[in-house]
Order: C-alpha cells, then sequence, then structure tokens
C-alpha cells in the first residue's frame, strides 16, 4: 500500500522532494504540497485504489502525511 | 469580534493540467454547477475561484480535522462582474461559529496567477 501511496504523490503531490526521502509522519504541506495538490493526490488515490474520498475525510489532517493518508485508506476497505 | 480577512494566490497551469488529468471528477468535487457555468472552462476563472475558496477557508481557520469541502464555499458572479462569496454545509456552520458574517470576495488573474481576497466582519463589528 505505501508503494502505491507514494507512487501517487509523486505523480501528484508537485513535491520539491521526492516522496520517497519522506518519512511516513512528516508533513506532505510542509514538504511543499499546496492545498490544490492535494487534490489532484485525492483523486489520484481514488484511481489508485478504487475508493471515493467522503466528504467528511476532505480535512487538511487525512491528507498531511503518508501515515494518515494510510490510514484513511484503511478505514475506507474496512467500510467496504 | 475583529473582522478577519484571506488572501490565496492559484496557479492557472496548475488548474488547467488537473482538469486534463481528471476531467468532471475534479471539477465537480470542487466546483458547484453554476461555478462550472460561470468558468466556461475557463482555467483563469477556475483558478480565480479555487483561490477565493482557500482565501474562504483562511478566514474560516478550520481545525485540521475539521472537513470543509471546496463546493461548500460558492463564488456567485454578478451580471455587472463583481463577485459575491455564499457559503453552505459545513463552511456555513464554521463561520457561525466563528462568528463571522457579511464575506466579501475579490477575485483577479492575470498570466499564470490568480488571487482572491475574502473579508469577513466578526458579528457585533462596527462594520455596516
Amino acid at each position: 500500500m505505501t508503494d502505491k501511496i507514494l507512487a501517487v504523490l509523486a505523480e501528484h503531490g508537485r513535491l520539491p522532494v521526492s516522496p520517497d526521502s519522506l518519512g511516513d509522519g512528516d508533513d506532505l504541506y510542509a514538504a511543499g504540497m499546496t492545498s490544490h495538490a492535494s487534490i489532484s493526490v485525492m483523486l489520484g488515490l481514488e484511481d489508485a485504489f478504487d475508493v471515493e474520498f467522503p466528504d467528511r475525510m476532505l480535512t487538511r489532517e487525512v491528507f498531511s502525511s503518508i501515515a494518515s493518508i494510510r490510514a484513511a485508506l484503511d478505514e475506507l476497505a474496512e467500510a467496504a | 469580534m475583529a473582522s478577519r480577512v484571506g488572501i490565496d494566490l492559484a496557479s492557472v497551469s496548475d488548474v488547467r493540467e488537473a482538469v486534463a488529468a481528471h476531467g468532471d471528477r475534479y471539477l465537480r468535487r470542487v466546483y458547484t454547477p453554476q461555478e462550472l457555468v460561470d468558468c466556461g472552462g475557463d482555467p483563469a476563472r477556475l483558478a480565480g475561484r479555487f483561490a477565493a475558496k482557500e482565501a474562504a477557508i483562511k478566514v474560516l481557520r478550520p481545525r485540521r480535522d475539521t472537513a470543509l469541502p471546496w463546493s461548500d464555499i460558492e463564488v456567485l458572479r454578478h451580471s455587472d462582474g463583481w463577485t459575491e462569496l455564499r457559503l453552505g454545509g459545513s463552511a456555513a456552520l464554521r463561520a457561525e461559529h466563528e462568528g463571522l458574517a457579511a464575506f466579501s470576495v475579490s477575485l483577479s488573474h492575470e498570466g499564470d496567477t490568480a488571487c482572491a481576497v475574502v473579508m469577513a466582519e466578526g458579528k457585533g463589528s462596527t462594520g455596516r
């Protein structure tokens, strides 16, 4: 799962650094991801994992780190 | 309570690329149907509205775990060209919680940059 998250971040996150260089808990916004890029990341994750993030998950927190993205995807998988 | 102001810049090419990459899924998650009609597919206008939504979020100051869908913040365009902000859903609830009213917005775009400023009055402030 993490590899797929990293691939989406690499393609859509527009980060100035390689996502591979980031730690699980590193703040993606602090690392340079913009709010607008987080939308593309969200849509890219939906494609990659065949899920749809409900409005209640459209928080800054959910897309703030690799760990928080993984936790949200786990939650969606359990609910499916 | 004091008035608040928020400002944001948005990249027109980022919006153009997001539309190219994600199409309607991107447009429907970020913009309301009326905004899409008003923008007519123009990435500069779309970027201006995205900047307005982000500027409004800076005024609303949500917590990191507060869900604030972009489409809850709507830019309405009047025939004379000026724009107004309408809040719905969790954005309206957040404004109420923060004691904010009388939101106003101004948009602009030049080249690859769109900009928006949003102001809101604190209820009970000495504004209008």
